[in-house]
């Protein structure tokens, strides 16, 4: 593509960064009414957007370019979507980082958490860690650009529906208004409601916390239990997500949004996702390493649970879920064993966050 | 590729260098202050303008909101008023609200009047409000003041000085010690003086005491700089010793009574615009002295607002020749606080609720400060001012050339944060978030130029020490133990200093505090510093090493007070 990105489009486009299911999704809606640049690290993949508008098999709408230069793209567009997994989310912003400027907004959607280690620290050789240490994605940004104008997107956000433009909502989370109103304006649409929050730690966090319960939902389906047991998971999960989120400096009102409560229903009932779909194979015996290796894009919530554990153990907090779960994922503890201790777990108060 | 230089990574000095600085702006004239008083009156008319049109926005331009937010006002003037006169309050204050009273009335229960009649009658009673706010607030710097101010300052405290420290006969008319011995200034001082004629500089001190402004004041003019106008609290005013060197120093006024709408904007606009002017600024952020001895971390954001308005103002009225603001914290380090006794009670007994002002402290009267200023000089207690790296209005450092660069170095054109489709637009709620992150960078900057002192740590460790071995108890119920029952043996009390020293000096070399030359002396020496000096003119000393080698305190709130200056640097983990 033409390094003068004046000559590809009308108008400035709008960037996304990362073209992986979601992103593709997020493309495809914001190019209902926009220009739309993709930034994508694969030659292929930029060449198959701009030749045959697919990229692994997934139809991109025809106006959609993409291109593999980081700096053409913080040129041409004000506005972008990075949609990349939180594994590799500090990398590309790091890589962006000499190309931002104050006046570009960011409005991510990667529902993960970043680790933000003194030097020299590994996970592996650190025993304490703190809220500091755990990053947020808008909290990665603000540590590695200087841009200040942050959002990000979370809810109930199926990529495969979005794909088929089944109705659907979405929350754009950030301080500042003229954010919130700007991804309302380039995302609304017909089939396509798009709210606003203030509370964008609390939004963020929603969307990392529920992917904990997405897999404990899933291995519980994975088992064969039934709708009583997932009804109990989904409202422990909920309590549980809630106190981790105002402990890690999340608003409990946000938790019960569409980012909180939305995106947990969703999640904990649907084969569609990535996170869920790791628990129902966990249940059903298979190694973590297996399913990992022949998912095609990383479920978040291996990541978070880990992160979590450590951040629990450093300030003495309790999360049941959490910790029986990082014992199934990481310890060979047996799904049935875990939900065994659950039950157990005495705590006999329905509701005390509000 | 860019090669990135890194201006910013050289360590706050402590090596302090007395230094004789030539003044930047050498004719008065040249002075902002000066070019500010001279057109006093269209200054004020346009503070008056700017603010009646923002009251007028904030009201949504709807007649009925106007005259509640006007009716507000006045019920809340008028309180005032009757609940908490003061001296320094004019005679014609209760007859100009009757006249907004009447004047309400009237517009009220006029059938003539149409709609937009009344909205003309209303913001002129707003404008008459405005006026009267922005005329008060209004500095009234003169040269010829201003000068004989600094004159007796420096003459009168350097003769206090030299009496003390020469002894003899001729020591009144020695001048072998200048007061630039007692307070030392440090720090980021050639920068400052760099960006003074660069641009406009916002300079936000820690506060801990009313002396403060004097010696910020002192600070700035040896330093070489034009004199800067800073918002003082009328209460101030109220001390006729205060009152004359306040307006000699081009302090505008700021009356905490007041907390309406109208007021508060006036204010504000007269803030903007002054820093719009080029006037260099001074607020202090933390709002009020801080009652429990810890460094400011949350800040009054009010007038920090305005130096963000101002920069983006400056963007939107000179396009091609933007003003820039630099904001540069100091903070101001003693080993004593005159009023610690009475912020600390007032601290504790805070019932959560906002008071008023309470005016009995030991600043109270001209008498009691002459007593302590000659106290101060002729004992032994050093002061030392640390200026700090100056940032952008978003808290990010700028270089000698007063470019605002990155974490990695990168320039940053500040332009760019009020940038939307390439136009500069106003966006207040925007300026409100950037305001708390400036906020939250200042506080930042004021924990890692905070110079330790001896007494600092003696304090600090000691209250650690009397905490830890009374676990069970809380906070209140720690500071109502009798103080004979508190006694540390003094080899404990030694050894937890030398931990608490070794991690200060770690987090000294980690660049996150300053401390002071002393601190490298033996151990057992900089102990002995520390209790000579901690509160040493207090009629109870918070420290005392008794004859049978016990540490004791006085009073343990005075202690607690000292104790809280290292609090946020998590040495508590330490003792």
């Amino acid at each position: 593509m033409d390094m003068n990105w004046k000559k590809s489009f009308d108008a400035r486009p709008i960037g996304v960064i990362g073209i992986g299911s979601f992103g593709a999704a997020i493309a495809n809606l914001l190019a209902e009414k926009n220009e739309v640049l993709v930034y994508a690290r694969d030659e292929a993949v930029v060449q198959s957007i701009n030749e045959t508008h697919k990229v692994k098999n997934r139809k991109l709408a025809d106006k959609i370019k993409a291109t593999n230069d980081p700096e053409m793209l913080c040129e041409a567009c004000e506005v972008m979507f990075p949609m990349i997994p939180s594994s590799g989310f500090q990398e590309v912003m790091v890589q962006f980082a000499p190309y931002l400027h104050p006046y570009h907004f960011l409005i991510h959607g990667t529902k993960g958490l970043s680790l933000n280690l003194p030097e020299g620290k590994t996970l592996e050789n650190i025993t304490q860690i703190n809220r500091e240490h755990i990053c947020t994605m808008s909290e990665v940004i603000l540590k590695e650009t200087v841009v200040e104008r942050i959002g990000c997107l979370a809810g109930p956000n199926l990529a495969k529906e979005l794909l088929e433009h089944q109705p659907g909502a979405t929350v754009v989370a950030s301080r500042y208004n003229e954010v919130i109103r700007e991804g309302q304006r380039l995302l609304r649409s017909d089939n396509f409601q798009v709210y606003g929050n203030s509370d964008i730690i609390g939004v963020e966090l929603s969307g990392v916390l529920k992917n904990i319960i997405a897999i404990a939902a899933g291995a519980l389906s994975g088992l064969g239990l039934g709708d009583n047991a997932k009804g109990l998971l989904v409202s422990r999960g909920m309590v549980e997500l809630i106190h981790l989120g105002n402990a890690m400096g999340g608003g409990t009102k946000s938790f019960l949004g569409l980012a909180g409560i939305g995106d947990l229903v969703t999640t904990c009932n649907s084969t569609l996702s990535r996170n869920y779909t790791l628990g129902f194979r966990l249940a059903q015996g298979e190694k973590l390493v297996d399913i990992t290796s022949d998912m095609e894009e990383v479920a978040e919530g291996i990541n978070t649970v880990k992160l979590i554990k450590l951040y629990l153990e450093s300030t003495n907090r309790r999360a049941p879920i959490t910790e029986n779960l990082y014992k199934v994922l990481f310890e060979n503890f047996k799904v049935e064993t875990a939900l065994q201790s659950l039950m157990k777990y005495p705590i006999y108060t329905d509701i005390d966050f509000l | 590729m860019v090669i990135f230089d890194q201006p910013n990574d050289k360590p706050l000095t402590d090596d302090y260098i007395k230094h004789q600085y030539e003044p930047i702006l050498p004719k008065k004239d040249e002075w902002p202050v000066v070019r500010l008083s001279k057109g006093r009156k269209e200054f004020i008319q346009q503070v008056v303008a700017s603010s009646s049109e923002k009251i007028k926005n904030l009201t949504g331009n709807q007649v009925q909101a106007l005259k509640e937010e006007l009716e507000i006002t006045l019920y809340k003037e008028r309180m005032r008023i009757k609940q908490n006169p003061w001296l320094v309050d004019p005679d014609d204050e209760a007859s100009f609200w009757s006249g907004v009273k009447s004047s309400l009335l009237s517009i009220g229960v006029d059938q003539r009047l149409s709609e937009s009649d009344k909205k003309e009658k209303y913001l002129e009673i707003l404008t008459a409000i405005t006026q009267r706010y922005a005329e008060e607030i209004a500095s009234n710097f003169k040269h010829s003041h201003y000068k004989m101010t600094r004159r007796i300052v420096t003459f009168g405290f350097s003769r206090l000085l030299n009496t003390s420290r020469v002894k003899g006969f001729k020591s009144i008319f020695s001048n072998q010690y200048s007061l630039q011995d007692k307070i030392q200034i440090i720090g980021e001082t050639d920068q400052l003086r760099e960006l003074a004629s660069k641009g406009t500089i916002v300079m936000v001190p820690t506060h801990f005491s009313n002396l403060d402004s004097i010696l910020i004041g002192w600070t700035i003019s040896t330093l070489g700089l034009p004199p800067f106008i800073y918002g003082a609290g009328l209460n101030l005013f109220n001390i006729q010793i205060f009152a004359y060197f306040m307006n000699a120093l081009g302090a505008y006024k700021v009356d905490r009574r007041k907390k309406n709408q109208i007021y508060l904007e006036t204010l504000k606009t007269y803030s903007r615009e002054a820093i719009q002017f080029g006037c260099h600024s001074l607020f202090f952020p933390g709002g009020t002295r801080s009652r429990s001895g810890t460094i400011e971390s949350k800040l009054k954001l009010g007038l920090l607002n305005t130096a963000i308005e101002a920069q983006r103002a400056n963007y939107q009225a000179e396009p091609d020749d933007p003003g820039k603001v630099f904001i540069v914290p100091v903070t101001i380090n003693y080993h004593f606080v005159l009023e610690a006794p009475s912020l600390i009670k007032e601290h504790l007994n805070y019932t959560g609720q906002e008071r008023y002002y309470s005016e009995s402290d030991e600043f109270s009267t001209s008498y009691k400060i002459s007593r302590f200023l000659v106290k101060f000089f002729t004992k032994g207690s050093d002061i030392s001012v640390s200026i700090g790296k100056a940032l952008d209005i978003l808290g990010n450092y700028v270089d000698e050339n007063g470019k605002s660069r990155d974490r990695h170095g990168r320039p940053i054109d500040c332009k760019d944060y009020f940038l939307t489709n390439n136009q500069v637009t106003v966006d207040l709620q925007r300026e409100e978030e950037y305001t708390k992150k400036l906020g939250k960078r200042i506080a930042e900057e004021f924990h890692k130029i905070n110079r330790v002192f001896s007494s600092h740590l003696v304090a600090f460790t000691a209250f650690q020490l009397i905490q830890r071995s009374n676990e069970k108890l809380d906070l209140f119920s720690l500071l109502q133990l009798p103080e004979e029952d508190i006694q540390l043996p003094f080899d404990d009390f030694k050894a937890a200093c030398g931990k608490v020293l070794v991690e200060i000096k770690r987090q000294k070399e980690a660049g996150k505090l300053g401390i002071a030359p002393h601190l490298e002396k033996p151990l057992e020496e900089i102990i002995r510093h520390g209790f000579e000096n901690l509160g040493m003119y207090h009629a109870k000393r918070p420290l005392i090493r008794t004859e049978d080698g016990h540490v004791i305190t006085e009073d343990i709130s005075l202690l607690y007070y000292y104790h809280n200056r290292l609090d946020g640097y998590e040495l508590e983990k330490i003792v």
